[in-house]
């Protein structure tokens, strides 16, 4: 298992090679000279230079790249051009929050769309698996950023319940992790009832009822538990459409997190914050990914990874 | 003499047996929750179509005196925060979400499903590159590739789908090359190269037909992530810029008047929920009466 776990980590190196130099690469080919941004409209000939020089531009494109990738390794992503705060430490202050906000929605999702999916495949084609199932349509098909808004209106605006933003207690929690797991919820039970509903037509099944074992014990302890690979399976994947969610919800509540960060380096054009939250996004959904991985072993022993 | 007469055994008729697509297609009539995702799809064609004659005015009139009023008989769905009709915004943003789903998903179909069958039909070294630079692409959240990527590119309708495009363009490539592999070994694979076909003509004649489900499958759903995705780009303010009527990014404007005029707000939402809930259940129905496989 540790043997794996190593291999799975070195793994990582060629694909964050990858991510870097697809980043590098794309903000270098943007339109205009970054010297000239960051210097400023007002700015001379010789300042541009200045900065040109300071930020390694003259230089040939690969030693750009190989001095990007040294800094990267000593975790120095530069500094904003907007706070001109070092890029990490503004990551630092904000990833918290974006971990916090996931956490919370991808545990909310399992605990509601696992046993929603198990539900409707115990009962397939009555009215309660109809209700989950076109409750879970309409989760998928819905806009995060407008189901977070009509939340608002009803809970802050109307009700005056909730508070419709910022941070504070866990009621501030409350709206922005609902709107963030309506999606996966909904995508979780949709996959719970298909695999369940393939799980329960199997031999095992047949053989647990006939030995007579509880009905309880036959759905949990032999159907879900087998129906469980694919569904990690889909909430490992769903990390990364949580992520893209969490840049829309703290949008929509004004969550201090990493994908409020990106949208407002972007709106400001701020290059350096963009390519290390970028970054750091990429990094933090490659290692859930392997997590996922990893999980699978625990599920189910017929796993090995020798 | 007379002629001898042949007396023929009456044979039971025999109609010809349902090609497959005709099955399928039988299939997918009697998938009550398609047929209604196909005419929710079918009104927001025609609703894209008949634009300038469906909508009540012109919509990017202002009218400040009439700013962020509700539902009435003279505005139906209300006025934004210039007083424009919102229903006239979201018929006319009708046409622009379907340009940009219509242009993603051919960026998609026209560089993916070609890449994708070279990388499964030759693998080898071939193969190997191509999944690695698909590796790249799929390292990245969707929605964060094509945020930074229009972040690059710049605001605008054509940027927006060519930054949700090359989000689509791996998950053509993985769906074709995985399928392409599952029939990369059969007789009709072998035979066409026995008889010394080119290996284009292979492609294109024996194989791609036979992986057609799955793509068909992928580009209703792929549509429906496209508008979510161009939504959510003009709801951060980085897609398709105003006055130009698109529906994320009148939902972005109406978030300042959600406390006082949340009706701004909640109308061209509903239309970007209807026109996806319509391409999922189409997606979902396709997905039920092509691929037998799926079958529960």
């Amino acid at each position: 298992m540790l043997q794996y776990l190593f291999k799975r980590l070195l793994s990582i190196i060629p694909v964050l090679i990858g991510m870097s130099l697809l980043l590098f690469f794309m903000l270098r080919s943007l339109p205009g000279d970054p010297a000239q941004v960051l210097a400023g409209q007002m700015a001379s000939q010789e300042d541009i230079q200045l900065i040109r020089v300071q930020l390694g531009l003259d230089k040939p494109v690969y030693v750009q790249y190989g001095k990007f990738v040294i800094n990267l390794l000593k975790l120095d992503l530069g500094r904003s051009a907007r706070t001109q705060n070092p890029v990490i430490q503004e990551i630092w202050a904000r990833l918290p929050n974006t971990i916090t906000l996931s956490v919370v929605a991808i545990v909310l999702a399992c605990l509601l769309g696992i046993p929603a999916g198990v539900v409707s495949a115990i009962r397939p084609y009555t009215w309660v698996d109809y209700l989950v199932t076109s409750t879970a349509l309409f989760g998928v098909s819905m806009p995060v950023f407008w189901l977070g808004l009509m939340l608002v209106v009803v809970f802050s605006v109307m009700l005056g319940w909730l508070p419709a933003g910022g941070t504070g207690g866990i009621t501030y929690l409350i709206l922005p992790s609902i709107t963030l797991a309506a999606f996966v919820t909904a995508f979780i039970a949709r996959m719970t009832r298909a695999s369940m509903l393939e799980s329960l037509g199997q031999d095992f099944v047949t053989t647990a009822r006939a030995k007579g074992l509880r009905e309880n014990v036959v759905i949990i302890r032999h159907a879900l538990k087998n129906a469980l690979i694919p569904i990690i399976t889909v909430i490992g994947l769903q990390f990364g459409n949580l992520l893209g969610g969490a840049i829309l919800t703290e949008t929509v509540f004004a969550w201090p997190g990493m994908g409020r960060l990106i949208v407002d380096s972007i709106l400001a054009r701020d290059y350096p914050m963009i390519q290390g939250s970028i970054l750091i996004f990429g990094l933090l959904y490659v290692l859930i990914n392997i997590l996922v991985d990893l999980l699978y072993a625990f599920v189910d022993p017929r796993i090995r990874y020798d | 003499m007379t002629e001898p007469t042949f007396t023929q055994t009456p044979q039971p008729s025999l109609t010809p047996p349902a090609g497959p697509w005709r099955r399928r297609w039988s299939a997918l009539k009697r998938n009550k929750a398609a047929m209604l995702g196909a005419i929710l799809i079918l009104v927001y064609v025609l609703t894209a179509a008949f634009a300038p004659l469906l909508s009540p005015g012109d919509p990017a009139a202002p009218d400040l005196m009439n700013s962020l009023e509700g539902p009435s008989a003279k505005h139906l769905l209300g006025t934004d925060q210039l007083g424009r009709s919102i229903l006239a915004r979201i018929i006319h943003g009708s046409q622009v979400s379907l340009l940009i789903a219509v242009g993603v998903i051919a960026v998609g179909l026209f560089i993916g499903v070609p890449v994708g069958l070279i990388s499964g039909y030759y693998g080898g070294a071939v193969d190997f590159i191509i999944q690695r630079i698909t590796d790249m692409f799929l390292a990245f959240p969707g929605f964060l590739l094509a945020l930074a990527l229009v972040a690059i590119l710049g605001v605008g309708v054509t940027n927006v789908v060519i930054s949700i495009g090359i989000y689509m363009i791996p998950l053509y490539i993985r769906l074709v090359r995985a399928q392409v592999l599952t029939v990369r070994g059969e007789i009709y694979v072998e035979a066409a190269k026995a008889v010394g076909t080119n290996d284009i003509k292979i492609l294109y004649k024996h194989i791609l037909p036979n992986v057609m489900v799955p793509i068909i499958v992928q580009t209703s759903l792929g549509m429906g992530m496209a508008i979510l995705f161009a939504a959510g780009l003009g709801f951060l303010g980085v897609g398709v810029q105003p006055p130009q009527p698109e529906w994320g990014t009148m939902l972005g404007a109406g978030r300042s008047y959600i406390f006082n005029a949340p009706h701004v707000a909640t109308f061209p939402g509903i239309a970007i929920f209807l026109v996806v809930l319509g391409f999922n259940l189409l997606g979902d129905g396709l997905r039920d009466a092509l691929d037998p496989r799926v079958k529960v």
